[in-house]
């Protein structure tokens, strides 16, 4: 198969060799625990006639990155997907439809490594998925069923999935010692910043025509999922005041660290082997607690998200006995 | 988008898909986890993903250039050459008199050189996995290995839609090239940026609808066929004993080469 006009290459595919193989193995599980939550949620959701739906608009997604508009001079914009994807299918099955399509990129295309697919998974599919979904259902409600509102609330949806994805893949890169922080957060947050509008203008101007040809595609459907809801706008929060903390105060954190001796005990045994795990220089223990934190947020809403699941299910289950 | 699968009969191509998929992802981790600086070992490393390119005879080529794709992500670690712990200005002649220093690190410059290897290498390995192993086989070795049924269902459809969905865009692009004057050199095509971007998104909304369509023709298609929510498994076949032979004997040999990499490295 050749199509010609290839895809423009994308800054947020990592390849291999750019995450270590620490960070690689942490973001494999974080991306394994949350993808298995969407099977099973689409699994009890969708019916048999979903599994076609997902497969061809996965490839609908991929085909389309190839649609693209000159910006100025060489540069173009074109469509990575994840906003509109949420916004026709819900939550849960556009994790599992980025999740499918960042798959292929790498095994098939060598779009991203293979080792750092976690990582990619984690930033493309998951953050693209939960930030446009908290960001568009929020501002649908805000704006309160006004049509112009659909078109602003897709732009600035798909523009934080790009943006909070760049920040998560920046601070991924930093963490794993390839670049410094105060260097690979303000870049990849810039020139995401940019490639963020062109996702936007394509995704809200998508989403005029749905709204012109096939209006009913666009009715919120599928309920809210409070579980994303609130997972995609801790992600997002999190993401967006750490970043700009990493970037600017790395050395005052590090001071910090050092006069109270975490640097020292922050290197267990595991990390001597893994040389990668020690940044040049600056602001080792500074990222490693903000990863900390930011995993820290993810388990401790796992963790909440299951209890309410399984304490509403006892009381679905004594309420039918009762 | 250009798919890497080339065809011949090699030992390379006719091992079993399970065992490449899990040989590449020992070599991958063994080449990423072995340390900085140590160079010896990346050469062996190298060595290794040539010589399986000659084996398979996807040609030695062939794997370079497609590895070249990591090459723009290196930007990212180039500021370690200037930012390492080590850096003092670098004294070129010419940079001297115009009054400019540039800091460079030594380590830095060291770091740099190896993660771009290691990323190069990586990626060679990958492309010799995706060139010797048709894409079908692929996804039924990671069905065995434990990816979910849904997950081969979604991607195995996306796969086989791929180039019809990719035929369908490339005949919108020609459409919207061929009405959309561009005047040759300098000058743009279409107007102003927000009507390209609005033409753009309504192409792609057009291909999302006619996308949805498909997929309920594709539906009735799959259920007039039998199609009742399950896709058929392939039978699990366990892994021939030869074969196991080749993987332990991999695995060994790159266990081997990572504590090369552990005594050469820093």
């Amino acid at each position: 198969m050749l199509l010609s006009p290839a895809p423009a290459p994308q800054p947020m595919h990592i390849p291999d060799g750019f995450v270590s193989v620490s960070i690689s193995i942490i973001f494999w599980i974080i991306s394994i625990l949350i993808v298995a939550v969407a099977l099973r949620r689409a699994r009890r959701q969708l019916g048999e006639r979903d599994v076609p739906l997902m497969g061809v608009l996965a490839a609908a997604i991929f085909a389309g990155q190839m649609l693209n508009f000159t910006v100025l001079g060489g540069t173009s914009g074109h469509l990575l997907g994840a906003a509109i994807a949420t916004i026709l299918l819900g939550p849960w099955p556009a994790i599992l439809v980025m999740t499918s399509v960042v798959s292929v990129q790498a095994l098939l295309f060598q779009d991203g490594g293979l080792l750092a697919l976690g990582a990619n998974i984690f930033n493309m599919a998951i953050i693209g998925v939960s930030v446009s979904y908290v960001v568009f259902t929020g501002l649908r409600r805000v704006l309160n069923g006004r049509a112009w509102g659909l078109g602003v609330s897709g732009f600035l949806a798909a523009w934080a999935s790009i943006f909070v994805a760049s920040l998560a893949c920046a601070l991924q890169i930093a963490l794993s010692g390839v670049s410094p922080a105060n260097v690979a957060v303000p870049a990849m947050a810039s020139i995401h910043a940019l490639i963020g509008i062109g996702e936007g203008l394509i995704t809200a101007a998508a989403l005029a025509f749905i709204y012109a040809a096939r209006r009913d595609l666009l009715q919120p459907a599928q309920g809210s999922s409070p579980g994303i809801l609130i997972g995609g706008g801790i992600i997002a929060l999190a993401l967006a005041v750490l970043s700009p903390l990493a970037s600017s105060h790395p050395d005052g954190l590090e001071w910090v660290a050092e006069q109270k001796g975490f640097l020292s005990q922050a290197r267990s045994a595991v990390y001597q082997i893994i040389p990668d795990y020690s940044l040049p220089g600056i602001s080792n223990a500074a990222l490693s607690t903000i990863l900390a934190g930011v995993i820290g947020v993810v388990v401790v809403f796992g963790i909440a998200y299951g209890i309410a699941r399984a304490d509403r299910r006892a009381a679905k289950e004594s309420s039918s006995e009762s | 988008m250009q798919e890497r699968y080339t065809h011949s009969s090699s030992p390379v191509h006719a091992l079993d898909a399970r065992v490449k998929v899990i040989l590449t992802l020992v070599f991958l981790l063994s080449l990423n986890l072995t340390p900085i600086s140590a160079w010896p070992a990346y050469i062996l490393y190298l060595s290794l993903t040539l010589s399986v390119a000659l084996l398979a005879r996807v040609g030695t080529g062939f794997v370079i250039k497609r590895s070249a794709l990591a090459l723009p992500f290196m930007l990212a670690a180039l500021p370690l050459v200037f930012t390492g712990a080590d850096a003092r200005p670098l004294a070129l002649p010419l940079l001297r008199e115009l009054g400019w220093s540039v800091p460079v690190s030594l380590q830095g410059l060291e770091r740099f050189a190896s993660i771009a290897l290691r990323s190069w290498i990586s990626v060679q390995a990958a492309i010799l996995l995706a060139g010797t192993t048709r894409f079908n086989d692929l996804l039924t070795a990671l069905q065995q290995i434990g990816l979910p049924h849904l997950f081969v269902a979604i991607i195995g459809l996306m796969w086989r839609y791929l180039s019809v969905i990719g035929e369908e865009v490339l005949r919108m692009l020609r459409a919207r090239a061929s009405r959309s004057a561009s005047a040759p050199g300098r000058y743009r095509a279409g107007g102003s940026l927000a009507w390209r971007a609005r033409v753009t998104g309504g192409m792609a909304g057009s291909l999302f609808l006619r996308s949805l369509e498909r997929s309920d023709r594709v539906y009735s298609a799959m259920l007039s066929r039998g199609y009742n929510g399950q896709q058929p498994v392939e039978g699990l076949e366990p892994i021939s004993a030869a074969n196991r032979r080749i993987l332990l004997a991999g695995v060994a040999l790159l266990a081997a080469l990572w504590l090369f990499g552990l005594l050469t490295g820093r």
